[in-house]
This record gives structure tokens, C-alpha cells and sequence, in this order.
């Protein structure tokens, strides 16, 4: 039996609203299939399964609000039998610490079922403010089984007498009732999809995000001993090149000088480790793949930096679509778990209305953040002569922990080299 | 079609990459991305409505002419008569 959490969709969410099951109990699922849509103070996020197997019971309803790491459902492996879930469930749900605010039960029902979003210890200290507040303290307790069994069977759950742990409802309470014939629920079975929460809408929604980047970004100025280097890059040969291959091209098909610097990005970060994967208490791992995380600018307000997954292996127009769909989805709000978990450097690129140069912080568990600011027309010595020629300031920020300034310089150096042969950059591939 | 036809779905297609925009706030004769906030991308998707909405294919050497809100529309009118 494995336990499905709440995964922290980038190091910005603390909690999360439950606004849809895509899958019910005894479905069959695959890694990467998506299972649930969750609501972060950034966007409706589809949230997706990280391995094979099949749905045991969700625990989470629609429309609840959890913290980062609430048991949402169980899921049994390939080969595991429905029966061997309860014992195994039920131990650590228990074991998980029990919400003394008042927010989550954790119970035993008669059939072994485990029934409980169970809050887990916080592993660091919770330093940012909620962005809501807990729940009252004199709140009832329901575990979410017993409110969707009472929906099924038309109990009124606020006429039963809880057995669970603080006088919570549980399941076998409505079992209990439902077999002997408790007053019908005056109110219709719970809709499937829930609102956005009217609170989280407008001014409060932007507020929550406010909030959310502040949590990050303060928590990137704490942990992480960022340095700087930059380095102005000439484009001549690249906007060139692009203009060329742009002028055979449908519309819809050109390219932005953006991809190129993406690509020229990820292809540099193969001989930089250090610069590409995710520090946690410390421990550096390196990550295989170059997931660049762009960072997009809301409409609203506000920022999000979904990741572009394993650019390096991608020619320009594949990822020219990526990117157009990936803005797309991040202004509509609609974007996939494994592109808010899986970034492992982002890159932030001012575009043609910046300015002409950009020092991020870095995006923990990030460890660098690659700038690009506008592209302008400068005077640029080469060969003792002066010329004007399209220039970008590219910079890094980087964590002191993980490297140094020195590789962080050759690594911008490497990135000036390659977006001077852009017709290799496009074909390059892994 | 006339120039307040193609106003009008000029004025659509920046209303659909950019919704908060009054339209009736804009200058015609100023730059519109400086009225509007419209990165690259936006800018890029904005000259594809234009293009799907009314079938006129533009280069992107022609994209520099394209500053004001004044010159899109009679860029616009050009092609499509």
C-alpha cells in the first residue's frame, strides 16, 4: 500500500485545495497520469501520479484544504491485493502526527480502512505566515471517508456523535447510522468539481501569491549564499541566423531569440553539473536532465517558472511549442505537477521590453538562476576595431555552497560560445 | 473591409492576449507596447490572431513597422485589400 501526498508544488506552496478527482477507487493508473486537480495560490495544477497501480481509496474531498503532505489516497502497487492494504495503511496513518489544531483524525473504521489526512511534522520551521488561517479550533471533525459515506447514503453527518480520537466522526459512525436508518442529509450529494473558493478569488487570489513568492524568495535570501558573474554576449551571428531561418517559416512557426538562449542554456549546463539540479539541507544532487524553469509573468501580477522539461534534447521549433504552450497554460492557470517539481535551474528572460541586464534569486531547491536581459544594438570592440552589434547581458546567480564563481564564469563563457554557431545549437541533441 | 472593420478585430486580438486592457484608452498614434504590457511572447501571438482572423501572412521584417495601434491597422488594410 502506498500512500499518495500532497507533493509541495515548487518551494512556494505550503497547502493546497483539493478541486478535483480525475480517478476513482479501483482505477487502474499509470505513472504521470494525472489523478487530481489541486489548487496552489498560483495556479490549478494537474497533479500527477509518480508510479504504476491502482487506486485503493481516496481520502481527500473535494474542496478540502490540506497542507503539503496530506495523505490524498492510498494506491496499491502491481501484484498487491486490495485486502493487504488496511493493516499496513492503517499503521502509518497513526504513526503520522495527528493534527492537534484540530485540522485532520486519524481512525481505524471497522473494515481496517484507514480513513485520515493525517498532518505530518513539519520538517523545517514554518517561518512565513499563512496565507489563510487554520481552521477554528471548536471545528468538527469529520474524516473525509465518513463525510463522503454519509453523502453516498444521505446521512446527516451533524447529527451522529463521533467515536473517533477529540470526538471526530469516522466511518464506522456513519456506517452505524446508515444501517439504522439515520435522518436523511437535507443537502445533495457533494458536486464533483468544487469552486475556486470565492475568498481565493480577485484581489485575496493575488494577495496568496504575493504571499507565496515572498515565502520563496525570502527563504532563497536566508538559506542560499548566492554570487553573481555576467557576461555581455554578442548576437550578431545568432539574430542572423534566426532572421534567415524565420524568413522560410510559416508565422506560426517562427522562432523567438528566447528559445535559443533556452537551448543554448541547457546544451552549456552538460559540463556544469554544479549549476543543474537541487540542494536540500545541504546535500547537492545533480540532475540528469536540464529542466529549464522559465519564468513567466502573470497578467494579474505576480510570477510562475514551470519548467521546460529536458530542453537540451530538443531542436528550436519543438521547443518554440513548448514554450508557447507552456505561457499559454501558465497565464490560463492549467499547468502539470511535474513541471512545478521538476525545474532544475530557471532561467528568467526580460525580452525585448527589459532591462538590459537581470541578477536573480535563486529558486530553492534550485541552485542558479540564469538572466538574460533585452537585446540592444551596442558598440562592441573586436579585432581593434569598433562595431555596433545586437549585445544581451547574460549573469548568473549561483549557490556559493554548490560552486564557485570561477566555474560559474566559464559556464557564461560556454553560453557565449555556443550562441555564436546557432545552426549547431538547433541540431544538437544529447 | 473598412478601416473601423479592421479596428475592430485588431482591438479583439488584443483583448483576448490581454484582457485588462481599455481599449478605449488607447492612444492610436502612440506606441502600443508602451500602453500595453505585451512581452515577446504576447507580441508574437498577438500578430498570430491578426493573422489567423484575417488571413494576412506577415513578414517578420515588416514587424518593426508595426509600433502604433495607427500603423498595424493601415498595415492591416493594405494586405488585405
Amino acid at each position: 500500500m502506498i500512500e499518495f501526498k500532497l507533493p509541495a508544488l515548487g518551494a512556494d506552496m505550503d497547502e493546497g485545495t483539493l478541486l478535483e478527482w480525475r480517478v476513482k477507487p479501483g482505477d487502474a493508473v499509470k505513472k504521470g497520469q494525472v489523478i487530481a486537480v489541486v489548487d496552489t495560490a498560483k495556479a490549478a495544477v494537474d497533479v500527477e501520479c509518480w508510479q504504476d497501480g491502482t487506486i485503493g481509496e481516496l481520502l481527500a474531498e473535494v474542496g478540502q484544504k490540506m497542507p503539503v503532505g496530506t495523505v490524498m489516497a492510498t494506491l496499491r502497487a502491481a501484484g498487491e491485493k486490495a485486502g493487504e492494504k488496511a493493516g499496513e495503511a492503517a499503521g502509518k496513518a497513526v504513526a503520522a502526527k495527528v493534527g492537534d489544531g484540530g485540522t485532520a483524525a486519524a481512525k481505524v473504521g471497522p473494515g481496517g480502512t484507514a480513513a485520515a489526512p493525517a498532518k505530518l511534522p513539519q520538517t523545517e520551521p514554518q517561518t512565513a505566515p499563512q496565507a489563510a488561517p487554520a481552521a477554528p479550533a471548536q471545528r468538527r471533525l469529520i474524516s473525509p471517508a465518513a463525510r463522503k459515506h454519509a453523502a453516498e447514503n444521505g446521512v446527516d453527518i451533524d447529527s451522529l456523535t463521533g467515536t473517533g480520537p477529540h470526538g471526530a466522526v469516522i466511518l464506522a459512525d456513519v456506517e452505524t447510522a446508515a444501517a439504522q436508518g439515520a435522518p436523511a442529509a437535507p443537502r445533495p450529494p457533494a458536486a464533483v468539481t468544487a469552486e475556486l473558493p470565492s475568498a481565493e478569488k480577485g484581489a485575496t487570489r493575488i494577495a496568496a501569491m504575493r504571499q507565496a513568492i515572498a515565502t520563496a524568495m525570502a527563504r532563497s535570501k536566508r538559506e542560499i549564499p548566492h554570487y553573481y558573474v555576467s557576461e555581455d554576449i554578442p548576437l550578431a551571428r545568432a539574430l542572423a541566423w534566426l532572421q534567415a531561418e524565420n524568413s522560410q517559416r510559416a508565422m506560426a512557426e517562427r522562432l523567438l531569440p528566447a528559445v535559443l538562449l533556452l537551448k543554448a542554456v541547457a546544451v552549456a549546463l552538460r559540463g556544469y553539473p554544479e549549476l543543474n539540479g537541487w540542494c536540500h539541507d545541504g546535500a547537492f544532487v545533480t540532475a540528469e536532465r536540464s529542466n529549464l524553469g522559465v519564468a513567466i509573468s502573470l497578467r494579474q501580477g505576480g510570477l510562475i517558472a514551470p519548467a521546460l522539461l529536458d530542453a537540451g534534447t530538443k531542436p528550436l521549433t519543438t521547443l518554440m511549442q513548448e514554450l508557447t504552450d507552456l505561457v499559454q497554460r501558465a497565464r490560463a492557470g492549467s499547468l502539470h505537477s511535474s513541471e512545478l517539481t521538476d525545474g532544475t535551474i530557471t532561467v528568467t528572460n526580460l525580452g525585448d521590453q527589459g532591462t538590459q541586464a537581470v541578477f536573480g534569486v535563486i529558486y530553492p531547491p534550485q541552485v542558479a538562476l540564469v538572466g538574460f536581459g533585452r537585446i540592444v544594438e551596442r558598440p562592441w570592440a573586436e579585432d581593434g576595431g569598433i562595431k555596433v552589434l545586437p549585445v544581451v547581458t547574460a549573469s548568473l546567480a549561483a549557490d556559493h555552497r554548490v560552486s564557485d564563481g570561477h566555474r560559474g564564469a566559464l559556464f557564461l563563457r560556454e553560453l557565449a560560445e555556443l550562441l555564436q554557431h546557432p545552426e549547431e545549437l538547433d541540431k544538437e541533441a544529447s | 473591409m473598412t478601416q473601423t472593420d479592421i479596428r475592430a478585430v485588431v482591438l479583439a486580438t488584443l483583448k483576448s492576449i490581454a484582457p485588462e486592457v481599455e481599449v478605449d484608452a488607447l492612444s492610436g498614434d502612440r506606441p502600443l507596447r508602451n500602453q500595453v504590457d505585451l512581452d515577446s511572447m504576447d507580441w508574437l501571438n498577438f500578430l498570430l490572431g491578426l493573422n489567423k482572423r484575417l488571413k494576412v501572412e506577415i513578414p517578420e521584417a515588416d514587424y518593426r513597422k508595426l509600433v502604433t495601434l495607427d500603423d498595424v491597422v493601415a498595415y492591416l488594410q493594405a494586405k488585405v485589400d
